[in-house]
């Protein structure tokens, strides 16, 4: 604590030639990302902020209008809502239907994702011979375009595609297409990005595995406990900082759904995949309600925000440990 | 050795051999289907690109088609100005590594290595807006972008993917990594802040550019909704978004779109075999970029 406070007056008193020049190399190592980084993300940013209290549908400034709250007003259809009930929101208002299925399509794929990428990590931990091949192989969805393998997916599930074929030779008779058919459509996207990020999650996971201490396993074995009580008493609570770090990371990224949705189904059928960012680029590029649009994008911004928070916190708590 | 005598002594039941051998196949098996569930996809997509368009939903399935048609690799390039689209792509994934990679680990050395005013301010600035979703901002990034003349030009890609917080992150824990000792002790040889980074700073951090510089060059390529918003023109367009195209107007050309899907893959597919170990260690020691 004296150390810093000593420090502090560097600053206050009137500084050499000297130290005035060692502060602008600083300065100049910072500038050429510093200022890209200000105009290209910090001013949209805080621009975003103010463009969700204004009516704007583009063009000339001068048509940009002020409405305070009322974008929210507007997206939540706050009057409809308060006279039908919070159900209404849900079912009705576009808002509420594109939250509700972020929301179940993150509460599905998170917990599918983790399972399994944990399976695999666990697998692969063993004295496994092909071990690296096998992690290239699980890993090598995550760094495949998009495009090609959405669009790849998306005829595979259609109505005599390969995966209709396999469900019917199991005597499920179930001939339509996936991403058609408005309850499939979202467990195609689902079962799309689970198989996408579980090789990701297995990485860390298996990064993971490596941390812990052999000898946790040997006195587990001294005390008689077998392969499952070491499971359940041992790797999973070692593991439990990072279940926390890569759900955190995988609700994020989930909330932040575009790619799948916009090449399997299009948000389709009906408003069966609608998805928040799907809302905010329909808003923003096909209807140019810049101010709806920018509204829409805050309740991202706010639930992405908490989950980080949370995540902040709570590595402070394992750190503290 | 002397480990499992003490478990045999102390009547743990050592796993039997036999069942020891079942449980190692299983394992092989399970991970094998799992290995196939994986790859199935790819697969398909090889068989389809080389059918016939009729061929591709016969029933039953044939993984290998009974003719292999090569034209369809031919066919699509009088089809799509595939060639743009590549030329485009690569242009804007090598200049935005190149940029990200320079700019953040200068940055990155100012934070980690100097003081100066405002250091801690403009770090968490830099950390806070990693939280933010690009998509929160992507709208006035857009209207900023038009008004400065960059829509639908290669340069609004560029300039959006180059200066990402997550990068000077990243550089900067690596070099808080390094001993501050050894950049004293080059000062007092005489060397100024510029020859430490390049001297110094540059060749420890290797891991740490490589990393960044795979992940910066394959998130640039396979980035799709950026390209999107920005480039309208065919002769802008970049592979992600010319595939979008393709699959729009010959929506049921399936054979020549899996063609087309097969050949969008083929270049990050080649870094990234060659390049995989620095991919894994790269996520295991950052765990970012999610």
């Amino acid at each position: 604590m004296a150390q810093t406070k000593d420090r502090k007056p560097l600053y206050k008193r009137h500084m050499t030639r000297y130290e005035r020049k060692k502060e602008l190399i600083a300065y100049s190592f910072l500038a050429p990302n510093f200022i890209g980084f200000a105009v290209f993300t910090l001013l949209p940013v805080l621009f975003s902020i103010f463009l969700s209290f204004v009516k704007w549908k583009g063009g000339d400034f001068s048509t940009m209008q002020w409405v305070g709250l009322g974008n929210y007003a507007e997206i939540f259809k706050t009057a409809k809502v308060a006279e039908k009930g919070i159900g209404y929101l849900f079912t009705k208002v576009d808002l509420g239907i594109a939250l509700k299925n972020t929301l179940f399509y993150t509460l599905v794929t998170v917990p599918m994702t983790l399972v399994c990428s944990v399976a695999l990590a666990l697998a692969l931990n063993k004295a496994v011979k092909g071990a690296v091949g096998f992690r290239t192989i699980f890993f090598f969805p995550y760094v495949a375009s998009m495009v090609a393998i959405c669009v790849c997916w998306r005829f595979m599930m259609m109505k005599d595609g390969p995966i209709n074929q396999f469900i019917m030779a199991l005597g499920i008779n179930f001939n339509k297409s996936w991403t058609a058919d408005s309850g499939m459509a979202i467990w195609s996207i689902i079962l799309v990005s689970v198989w996408r990020n579980m090789g990701y999650y297995m990485v860390i996971y298996l990064a993971a595995l490596q941390g812990v201490p052999t000898d946790l396993y040997e006195a587990a074995t001294m005390d008689g406990a077998n392969k499952w009580q070491q499971f359940a008493h041992v790797t999973l609570p070692q593991l439990r900082p990072t279940t926390f770090f890569a759900s955190t990371m995988l609700i994020i990224s989930c909330f932040k759904i575009y790619d799948v949705v916009a090449i399997m189904t299009e948000g389709g059928p009906g408003r069966s995949t609608k998805m928040l960012v799907t809302y905010i680029y329909d808003e923003a590029f096909a209807n140019f309600n810049y101010g709806i649009a920018s509204a829409i994008a805050m309740v991202l911004l706010v639930i992405v925000l908490i989950f980080t928070l949370i995540q902040f916190s709570m590595e402070d708590r394992y750190a503290n440990d | 050795m002397t480990q499992i005598t003490a478990n045999a002594a102390n009547g743990v039941r050592p796993s039997h051999p036999a069942l020891a051998i079942v449980g190692k196949t299983l394992l092989y098996i399970v991970l094998i289907a799992i290995a196939l569930v994986t790859l199935i996809p790819f697969v398909w997509m090889i068989s389809a690109s080389l059918k016939l368009d009729r061929e591709v939903f016969s029933y039953p399935i044939h993984w290998v088609p009974e003719v292999f048609h090569w034209e369809n690799y031919s066919l699509i390039w009088s089809k799509v100005p595939l060639l743009t689209y590549f030329k485009n792509t690569a242009f804007i994934a090598i200049v935005v590594t190149f940029i990200q990679t320079l700019t953040s680990s200068f940055a990155a050395y100012a934070f980690a290595k100097l003081r100066f005013r405002g250091r801690n301010v403009l770090f968490i600035c830099y950390v806070a807006t990693i939280a933010v979703p690009w998509q929160t901002y992507m709208l006035p990034q857009f209207i900023l972008m038009r008004s400065m003349g960059l829509y639908d030009t290669l340069w609004a890609i560029v300039v959006l993917q180059s200066f990402s917080a997550f990068g000077v992150f990243l550089m900067r824990q690596f070099y808080q990594g390094i001993p501050t000792e050894l950049c004293e002790a080059a000062r007092i040889d005489g060397l100024s802040e510029y020859g430490i980074w390049a001297r110094i700073m540059l060749p420890l951090s290797k891991a740490a550019i490589a990393t960044l510089v795979i992940f910066t060059f394959v998130g640039t390529w396979n980035d799709y909704m950026g390209p999107m918003i920005y480039l309208t023109r065919d002769v802008n367009k970049t592979v992600q978004v010319g595939l979008r195209r393709f699959i729009q107007e010959n929506s049921s050309d399936y054979h020549l779109i899996m063609a087309v899907s097969v050949c969008s893959l083929l270049p990050v597919s080649i870094v990234f075999l060659s390049l995989q170990k620095y991919f894994i260690q790269g996520i295991a020691t950052t765990g970012l970029k999610g």
